[in-house]
């Protein structure tokens, strides 16, 4: 067989079943650890640390990440979508990424750091009397950072891309990847390893299909954006003259941007007009029952965070896993879907910007998007509701803020698991995953292999994609780990000495 | 934490049995007594009171599950958890008072409100952060040490 030194071959990809052979026969260098994270983002941060804190040594684990720090991939995107360094995240005082125990939560922290006794009452009065607290996102990231100190999350990183997952003959597997150019002398790697751990997040940007055509038609990337990529030029234009700006979604997202551009008319002189075209448009409140209704007004579905908070680890959370198939993703469309949180600013921004003429609702389906005659513009044309009425809207910026990809296959190293390896899709499309978060169909001997994070929705666990969603499975992974030998349960002697290190931030 | 009905019973008993019998027994030393009042007699009607609040608080934690039920989140917001001390408190008082269960003897309101509030105020913060610090996955099983893990 024809072999290429270091790097892997066409028949290589299409055997779906590796052995130690075949690697030595390519050229490529395989090193044995038992355990291995693809990601290296926060899905992966999670679960090392709870491994870390139950006493597996760094030597015995392996991220294998290009990102230079586990919230990289996360501060990019919510810069994107206009929360800052300074600004608030939509998550809760005690899904603290930093701590496994969750207290003292953000809220303290920050009350504590400052002397400021407000905070503390906010979280104390909330949601009853005040809005949610909500941590700054350069709080988050910062201890965040601190605790991947703690437990030399750097020592566990090996540089590179993973390619493929694949089942090793003899069980185990193999985790492929390459590593940055010149920093290896072969093109490729492996680890040789018994557990896997999947958190890749998100593959990409979504792009809502007619707007996605009308960037390739037009080439026009510039003045119709997404609110997850780069677009601080849209604002700036914004403020240089005045202009009219389009907004899709009724999101957390969507929130933001609106915020960001009803800021900008108030402390810039911005003189925008904004549009915000919604496709549902909930006026009242969602639920037919007293007991399963969710507030709802002018568009907008409000609750404080993605899932209601039982669906972390209350009575949401019990029912969920108690449904399979269709029952499962209609009840976690029903307390999910699309919703923001309803915080006093944004109502004010918006009611006042309604009752000025300068924030305008328009409902229906997109039915095209194209430049203007004198091409000046962008034409959105929406079918009413009803069916009856048509409805132009001409605009110099159009901010997608509909979401983040969320089709598994457009992952290479997801799509390689479903093609080669067993994997399977759960109801909503995503990797289908047990309710202690191990992959499904793909065990090898005594291999596992586990998935956190975005990849999961659909599973028997809601809020996959959030701090404490990633911490519940870190939990469940790291206790079926035990079971299987890899590390010791952490119980309640172990985990009030590790807190107490934490505490005084002992390297562990 | 959002609890669950058997999450809110298990978690009241269990604090209730250990951090509420140790500070019974601490608060007892320094509560206000009744002119002559004999120190078993005020320690009778304090575990008396501490009694009541654990085995009434399981009809109470029934109803506040039911009102539960009509908040989309199925959360109970933390300032909840200290203004139901208010009816809880009436009606353990009034309890002690008719001789529910048993015969306590006098007891003045300063000390049962003084061993009541503390004992409150001391469990309520415990369940609102602290007690994770021991039991990891205690908020994820929406308060239960028994069950609804796996």
């Amino acid at each position: 067989m024809a072999t290429l030194q270091g790097d892997i071959s066409q028949h290589l990809t299409d055997t779906s079943v590796w052995s130690d052979q075949d690697l030595a026969n390519h050229g490529i260098p395989v090193f044995d650890v038992p355990f291995v994270s693809v990601g290296g983002g926060i899905g992966s941060f999670a679960l090392v640390d709870t491994l870390r804190i139950a006493g597996v040594s760094t030597d015995q684990i392996r991220v294998v990440s290009d990102l230079e720090r586990p919230s990289q991939t996360y501060e990019y995107l919510a810069s994107n979508s206009q929360i800052r360094r300074e600004h608030r995240l939509r998550s809760d005082s005690s899904s603290v990424i930093d701590c496994i125990w969750g207290w003292p939560g953000y809220a303290l922290r920050e009350a504590w750091g400052k002397k400021s006794p407000g905070v503390a009452m906010q979280v104390l009065l909330e949601p009853v009397a005040a809005d949610y607290y909500t941590p700054r996102a350069g709080q988050v990231y910062e201890s965040l950072n601190r605790e991947a100190a703690r437990i030399s999350w750097n020592h566990m990183v090996t540089r590179g891309v993973v390619r493929h997952v694949r089942r090793r003959d003899r069980g185990d597997y193999f985790v492929l990847f390459t590593p940055p150019a010149g920093s290896a002398s072969t093109k490729r790697m492996a680890f040789r390893t018994r557990f896997v751990h999947m958190a890749v997040g998100y593959p990409g940007v979504r792009f809502l299909d007619d707007l996605q055509q009308y960037r390739q038609q037009h080439n026009d990337y510039q003045r119709v954006v997404n609110a997850y990529e780069p677009h601080d030029h849209v604002y700036a234009e914004m403020r240089r003259r005045p202009t009219t700006v389009l907004v899709r979604g009724a999101g957390i997202v969507a929130s933001r941007v609106l915020q960001r551009l009803i800021d900008d008319r108030d402390h810039h002189n911005a003189q925008t007009t904004i549009v915000h075209l919604f496709r549902n448009y909930p006026s009242g409140s969602q639920g037919d029952s007293a007991t399963f209704r969710r507030p709802a007004s002018k568009g907008w579905a409000y609750q404080g965070f993605n899932f209601p908070k039982a669906a972390w680890g209350g009575q949401m959370r019990d029912h969920l896993e108690s449904l399979e198939g269709d029952a499962r993703r209609d009840f976690i469309d029903a307390i999910g879907g699309t919703n923001t949180a309803p915080r006093k600013y944004w109502r004010e921004q918006l009611e006042r910007g309604e009752a000025q003429g300068f924030y305008l609702q328009g409902r229906g389906q997109v039915q095209s998007v194209t430049p203007t005659p004198d091409s000046r513009k962008i034409r959105t044309v929406v079918a009413g509701s009803n069916g009856l009425t048509t409805t132009e809207y001409d605009a110099d910026f159009i901010i997608d803020a509909t979401g983040l990809e969320a089709n598994i296959e457009e992952h290479r190293v997801v799509s390689d698991l479903l093609r080669h390896v067993g994997a399977g899709k759960n109801v909503k499309g995503r990797l289908d995953v047990e309710r202690d978060f191990q992959v499904r169909g793909v065990d090898n001997g005594e291999g596992r292999i586990y998935a956190s994070g975005s990849m999961t929705l659909g599973g028997y666990y809601a809020g996959v994609d959030s701090f404490l969603g990633l911490q519940y499975a870190a939990l469940r992974i790291h206790d079926n780990l035990a079971g299987a030998g890899f590390a010791a349960r952490i119980g309640p002697g172990r985990s009030t000495s590790q807190w107490w290190k934490w505490a005084r931030n002992v390297a562990i | 934490m959002t609890p669950t009905l058997f999450g809110r019973i298990q978690t009241r008993i269990a604090l209730l049995a250990t951090v509420g019998v140790v500070w019974t027994l601490l608060i007892g030393l320094v509560v206000p007594r009744p002119e002559g009042a004999e120190t078993s007699a005020v320690y009778k009607a304090l575990f008396t009171a501490l009694l009541i609040v654990a085995v009434v608080g399981i009809a109470w934690e029934l109803l506040y599950h039911a009102l539960q039920q009509y908040r989309w989140e199925k959360d109970w917001p933390t300032i909840y958890g200290l203004l139901v001390a208010i009816p809880e408190g009436i009606v353990a008082w009034i309890l002690l008072k008719n001789q529910i269960p048993w015969d306590v003897g006098p007891v003045p309101a300063d000390t049962f409100l003084t061993m009541f509030i503390s004992l409150w105020i001391l469990v309520w913060a415990i369940t609102n952060g602290p007690i994770q610090i021991m039991f990891l996955r205690w908020r994820y099983r929406g308060g239960r040490f028994l069950g609804g893990w796996g």
